[in-house]
């Protein structure tokens, strides 16, 4: 049986059949860990750089990210608005993703749909606080969905590369939303909107500014987590993901799903676009999404396509880059390093995931031992 | 006249960049890996030559060009190299999902690229005070005698040294690619990775060199940027969206590096046809400049319409592979 000449590989990976709960979370607990250490490093390595200061204590730079983050009421409030904007888009992601529908034009779809806000707080100054919101918020999620159903058109159509397709649309959506900023610039010539008028922005909620954005955004957490689950439409996206030709076969309407599925997934990044003009920026720009449909793609991914484990990668995300941000204008440093950073760390938790699904096996004697008897 | 010779030769140099970019994903799609980290890249390969260049420029009193321009391409070679490593673990090795790894190299490589380029403009005194003047001057030397000829000289000789290894490498790619082994069995590889697996060929090799020397081809784009295109200079966020161009661009040229050299010529050319237009307002300067996007998207759409064999991505392209799933 054992032919000598043959020689078993140094290693081989397995497929692991499951792991328990508790050991996947310590193998993502252990790469944050990681990836915390080796950021410190890296922050150490740039404050060192910098002529004339003491580098920075590495335990110091880990006080002061939680310092930038969390430091003062202020600080979390913004902390939290920021993810849950960013799970806004995460969210908008989801549901194209279950459906192994690569959107990665969430970008252009928020911007789109910021722009449908913001042509009604533009054009419908004075109308009644009621209409007026309504209004902003359809437009922003009309223009975000019909972003997202051009793409899925072709796909449903011709089976166009959607990964490319929806690529390409941010870029577009960028320059439609230049050329409506030129239309609309105050003052003339500064290729700029500028603030909006006070009255057309979203009203505050328990007299807290923050807590309109974050309260819409958990609602749509929950409602995506049982659409997902308790939904036969939801099911349908489910059995297309995993396969389109059972899909077929049991009579699922594969064209249509992926036209409803990309239009909600608009739909969803317009919500953020209308938060995003109408709630935080107050403005339009075409740096108003600010790459976060980008970042929100590592966030439904990360979180497994989970709303609420998506709501805990999306925190810890925004957590280091607003903590790390405050590090730099501490230190003087470029803002550009929190990318480094959010770089890092994505690396390690992309990495983590392999020693979950699967298992190295080294060549052992006592293996060799049973072939051999065998 | 003139001035749209001018046009020409200033598309060709605004191309470039998008040439290199777009052969490096060719080469990294054609083993399969949709690597979306390019924009990543060239700015790591843009910044290490810069870093480069300027770390030597400053510590030597009279600097040699020569060596300011190897030691310039080394780096760049190995900071992009290096990007296209990371990407190559996590998605060949540990099996990562290449959109995402794809997306936050991109992230990752963009601060990198800002932040030293800022760091370095403090080190220099200020924003735009960063001079590589010796080896950039290198870069940019023109061909003598040949550059001063009417109408051609202009057009294709008055570019620097990289722009004439951009072509070359370009045409060495398309040889490799369709007229070798090694280049029928990577093609095989992006195809189908089992049969290839099964024909004796190392997929795992194939896949990380061909997806770490497409980086290194980007980089060579940043490189080409940083000390031609902009004399050595650092802007942040410089490059805007020339990566993701290179992105379409692969779509547009189906695949084939050949297609490439016209392909970035016409998309430099679209990048920049607003400034030639006389008596186009701001607005529609913009709707001018989305023009290479939708080019692409119609591209996309008709390749996906007309479903030539040849025209298609690669069958494997974004599938990820693992012998023991077969």
């Amino acid at each position: 049986m054992s032919n000598p000449k043959v020689r078993e590989p140094l290693m081989h990976i397995v497929k692991r059949d499951s792991m328990p709960l508790w050991k996947s979370i310590l193998v993502r607990l252990i790469a944050v860990l990681l990836a915390l250490v080796v950021c410190g490093g890296v922050i150490v390595l740039m404050t060192s750089m910098i002529p004339g200061k003491e580098p920075l204590n590495p335990l110091k730079v880990y006080a002061g990210i939680w310092d930038g983050a969390l430091g003062t009421s202020r600080r979390t409030w913004v902390t939290l608005r920021e993810a849950a904007i960013l799970l806004c888009v995460a969210l908008a992601v989801l549901p194209a993703f279950r459906m192994r529908f690569w959107n990665i034009g969430a970008e252009g779809q928020v911007l789109m749909g910021a722009l449908g806000t913001a042509a009604v707080m533009i054009y419908g100054k004075g109308l009644p606080p009621w209409l007026l919101y309504t209004l902003m918020a359809v437009c922003g999620i009309l223009l975000g969905a019909v972003w997202g159903i051009i793409p899925s058109l072709f796909k449903a159509k011709w089976n166009t590369n959607e990964t490319l397709f929806t690529l390409m649309m941010n870029y577009v959506a960028t320059q439609v939303v230049t050329f409506c900023v030129i239309f609309w610039e105050n003052p003339k010539g500064s290729s700029k909107v500028g603030s909006l008028d006070k009255a057309v922005w979203l009203p505050n909620i328990f007299d807290n500014k923050y807590l309109l954005t974050i309260v819409v955004v958990l609602a749509i957490a929950i409602i995506m987590y049982f659409y997902m689950r308790y939904t036969k439409q939801g099911y349908e996206i489910a059995v297309v993901g995993e396969s389109e030709n059972t899909a077929r076969y049991s009579g699922i309407n594969v064209s249509r799903v992926i036209i409803r599925t990309m239009a909600l997934s608009g739909a969803i990044a317009g919500v953020a676009g209308f938060l995003l003009a109408g709630d935080m920026g107050h403005t339009i720009s075409t740096g108003l999404s600010g790459g976060r449909g980008f970042t929100a793609i590592t966030v439904a991914w990360l979180g497994k396509l989970n709303p609420f484990t998506m709501i805990l990668v999306a925190f810890f995300l925004v957590f280091m880059e607003r903590g790390s941000k405050q590090i730099a204008t501490d230190f003087n440093l470029s803002e550009s390093a929190s990318e480094i950073l959010t770089g890092i760390i994505l690396f390690f938790i992309l990495g983590c995931e392999f020693f979950i699904n699967y298992r190295v096996e080294f060549r052992s004697r006592k293996h060799a031992e049973e072939v051999v008897k065998a | 006249m003139s001035i749209w010779l001018t046009f020409l030769s200033k598309a060709f140099t605004m191309g470039m960049t998008i040439l290199y970019g777009a052969n490096g994903e060719i080469l990294t799609e054609k083993s399969g890996n949709l690597n979306l980290g390019v924009p990543g890249m060239m700015y790591m390969g843009g910044i290490g030559g810069l870093m480069g260049a300027y770390l030597y420029e400053r510590a030597v009193e009279t600097p040699i060009p020569l060596v300011g321009v190897i030691l310039s391409l080394l780096c760049a070679l190995l900071f992009s190299g290096f990007g296209a490593l990371i990407y190559s673990v996590l998605t060949i090795s540990l099996r990562a999902n290449q959109n995402v790894t794809g997306l936050a190299l991109t992230t990752f490589g963009v601060g990198f690229g800002n932040f030293f380029g800022g760091s370095l403009s403090t080190m220099a005194g200020g924003v735009g005070q960063i001079s590589t003047a010796a080896t950039s001057g290198l870069f940019r030397a023109k061909i003598p005698f040949l550059n001063n000829l009417p109408v051609v000289g202009e057009l294709f000789f008055s570019y620097g040294m990289l722009a004439y290894a951009g072509i070359i490498i370009t045409i060495v790619l398309h040889w490799y690619l369709y007229r070798t082994r090694p280049g029928l069995n990577l093609r095989s590889v992006g195809e189908s990775a089992a049969t290839a697996d099964a024909a004796g060929i190392n997929v795992t090799r194939y896949k990380y060199m061909a997806t770490i020397i497409g980086g290194m081809i980007a980089g060579l784009g940043g490189l080409y940027f940083v000390m031609d295109y902009s004399t050595g200079g650092w802007n942040n966020n410089g490059f805007g969206d020339l990566g993701w161009l290179a992105v379409a661009l692969v779509i547009f040229a189906r695949w084939r590096p050949l297609n490439v050299i016209w392909g970035s010529w016409l998309f430099g050319a679209l990048c920049i046809l607003y400034l030639y237009i006389g008596g186009l307002s701001r607005q529609m300067q913009e709707v001018f400049r989305a023009l290479p996007y939708l080019v692409t998207i119609i591209v996309l759409v008709i390749t996906s319409l007309r479903k030539k064999r040849e025209d298609q991505p690669p069958a494997a392209l974004g599938l990820p592979y693992f012998r023991e799933e077969r």
